[in-house]
């Protein structure tokens, strides 16, 4: 690759030389990281759980860092200038509640029975059996992510930068394998706290100066407005009302109506991802006790309620200020419209392309490479997750759950850093095989969520109901599963299935995924409670330490007010009702 | 934080934002001095040199707060 087609013109943003030193100081500085960490990853507790020592600011960063990929921010960003502040919500509603629920209920079970995963704790709570569906199913999916992460990577790359997309793979999952095999956990977990910073300082930039140049929140809801009077869009005064229109699916752009955002969203998909997947939940475990363990997520609520403001802020600027260069209104487009041959040589731009047009938009040399390396540790450190998280379900719940029972810690060590290499050379190959059946995608990420909801369900049955039994489990989490990927299936075969699954012909995708997880959920919790009430339940003995009212929880440390995680939940809920007040 | 021998998170973090401020910082100066033919939207607010310089600083506060002498000293100071 020579510096020439890295500095292609005909792309929507332009690096310098600048730049270009910004981007390769990341690389270096990651890679030295991994190097440096690798002396420390010597035991099982080392190299899966970065020792169980962190503190809860770097495992409560690297719990919402692991979510904020650059998939994320570009995709949210774009679904903000699609469906307007409504897409806020996936930051609000469909984060806060689950943040707090995790921190000041779930986490005492997960951090006493000292699980290694969520897998795991099924083991433990419900046996084998559930193990196997949630480790298997994880496994694959995780490390099927990762590859469809890193070829949309590389085609944003392409898109943005005129990146050669092989070049992209490569390098991100050279580097990706290198850091993570050499220091495990505790080297994903580095580079996600150093990615939590890096996207912050980049992004932050494009909000603040899209205020300033938009003339304020005023000006800004103004000029949306009379944007999308322009263009004849209905409701154009819905799209910066995050509550006001949700009373029908008819008067907002997503299609959608309170109860799914407040029960699809709110209850089940938020509740589901943020507390069971263990992407996300295995940098909480790695905090070094328990009040820590509590802390860390409320730590990341609270940063996570202000993600919109770089991510969701630059989209609605993107709706009141683009232009093309005739001075027209400048509309972006579905993604497959824009970076078809055709949408290429219109000169078309995908809604996703919001963020990066935007930083175009202000950002000279330096911050614009400032804003790429961003982008660039978002999706490496996404990878990075999927691969760390991978490795250590594979590792506990597959190897040694099922290969070889008696593995010891230094060949499970060992293990862990060959699967990293080949989970990460896996996801090489499902990118190439996305890149010749790009339909797939979007089947697997939709996939992907299935697996979510009803999974959420096991869970907390298992931790607040000791009459639960391990075959009420097991049947739950697979009807559950079952019966979303059934849903999904009548939808694609009957179009006019919407209006049952989705209760409105009006409902778009989002609204689909929101109803579909909030009947799946029911049906699992459904099945798991006839079942269990039929079968014989394990006797109390056997749930000690996994069961809400049979596990001692340690007495709450004498701290201060300022150092206990029920007031910092209180404020962060405050906070959280405040923002919804405000923006309704 | 601990992890990670006497090298902190926060440190690596530090040098990160130092290094990127002073290259962004350094940018902006050249380009204050050398005005570019296109520039981009509010050009004249000159973002990269006030942004530059407080990513500058907020990275020697952490490089120098958590700095490997100074971990080593915290970490001989908890063990006695």
């Amino acid at each position: 690759m020579n510096l020439a087609l890295l500095l292609s013109s005909n792309t929507l943003v332009h690096l310098s030389a600048v730049d270009l030193v910004i981007i390769v100081f990341y690389f270096i500085l990651v890679l030295g990281i991994g190097l440096y960490l690798k002396e420390q990853a010597n035991t099982g507790e080392d190299f899966f759980m970065a020792g169980r020592e962190m503190t809860a600011w770097v495992a409560g960063l690297a719990f919402l860092s692991a979510n904020l990929g650059s998939l994320e921010l570009m995709g949210w960003a774009g679904n903000s200038y699609k469906y307007g502040i409504l897409a806020a919500h996936w930051y609000w509603i469909g984060a806060i509640p689950a943040m707090l629920f995790l921190a000041l209920v779930m986490m005492p079970f997960y951090h006493i029975c000292k699980t290694h995963s969520v897998p795991g704790y099924l083991k433990l709570r419900f046996g084998p059996g559930a193990q196997t569906i949630s480790s298997i199913s994880f496994a694959f999916m995780t490390v099927l992510m990762s590859g469809i992460n890193m070829y949309a990577m590389a085609v944003v790359m392409k898109v943005v930068l005129g990146w050669d997309l092989n070049f992209s793979i490569l390098i991100s999952s050279i580097t990706v394998a290198i850091y993570v095999a050499l220091g495990g956990l505790r080297s994903a977990i580095f580079n996600e706290v150093l990615q939590f910073f890096l996207i912050w300082a980049g992004a932050l930039l494009i909000p603040i100066m899209g205020l300033i140049e938009a003339g304020g929140w005023t000006g800004l809801k103004a000029k949306i407005f009379q944007n999308l009077t322009e263009l004849n869009a209905p409701n154009p005064g819905g799209y910066t009302h995050a509550w006001a229109t949700l009373g029908h699916f008819s008067d907002n752009p997503m299609g959608i109506n309170w109860v799914g955002i407040v029960f699809g969203l709110g209850a089940v998909i938020s509740m589901g991802y943020w507390t069971t997947d263990f992407l996300v939940v295995q940098r909480v475990l790695s905090a070094k006790d328990l009040r820590s363990a509590k802390l860390a997520p409320i730590i990341g609520a609270a940063f996570k309620m202000m993600v919109p403001f770089i991510v969701i802020l630059p989209g609605l600027l993107g709706l009141a200020l683009l232009r093309d260069p005739q001075g027209n209104l400048l509309r972006l487009v579905p993604a497959d419209l824009a970076w078809s041959p055709a949408g290429q040589a219109q000169g078309l731009h995908g809604y996703d392309e919001v963020l990066p047009l935007m930083l175009a938009r202000y950002c000279g040399p330096g911050l614009l490479g400032l804003g790429i390396t961003a982008l660039v540790a978002g999706f490496m450190s996404g990878m990075a997750g999927n691969v760390s998280a991978f490795t250590t379900v594979w590792t506990y719940d597959i190897y040694g759950a099922l290969i070889n029972k008696n593995a010891s810690d230094e060949s499970k060590v060992r293990m862990g850093r060959w699967v990293t290499v080949i989970g990460v050379i896996i996801s090489i190959g499902t990118a190439y095989l996305v890149m010749n059946a790009q339909s797939i995608m979007d089947y697997v990420q939709e996939l992907f969520s299935f697996f979510i909801a009803p999974l959420f369900g096991t869970v907390i049955l298992g931790m607040l109901w000791k009459r639960a039994t391990p075959a009420g489990g097991w049947a739950g989490l697979l009807a559950g599963t079952l019966s979303s990927v059934g849903m999904y299936t009548w939808v694609k075969l009957d179009h006019n299935a919407i209006r049952y699954v989705a209760l409105s012909m009006d409902a778009q995708d989002q609204a689909q995924n929101m109803f579909r997880a909030l009947w799946c959920c029911s049906i699992c919790v459904i099945v798991t409670v006839v079942v269990s009430l039929i079968t014989k339940p394990k006797p109390d003995s056997e749930l000690k330490d996994l069961v809400y009212g049979l596990t001692p929880l340690p007495p709450e440390e004498h701290v201060s007010m300022f150092h206990s995680p029920l007031f910092w939940g209180a404020v962060v809920a405050v906070a959280f009702v405040a923002l919804q007040i405000i923006f309704w | 934080m601990k992890a990670g021998g006497a090298l902190s998170i926060w440190f690596f973090t530090g040098i990160s934002l130092a290094v990127n401020g002073f290259i962004i910082l350094a940018a902006g100066l050249y380009e204050l001095a050398n005005p570019p033919k296109h520039q981009v939207i509010l050009g004249n607010l000159h973002a990269n040199i006030w942004w530059g310089a407080l990513l500058f600083v907020l990275g020697l506060f952490f490089s120098i707060r958590y700095s490997p002498a100074r971990e080593r000293a915290r970490l001989a100071a908890s063990s006695k």
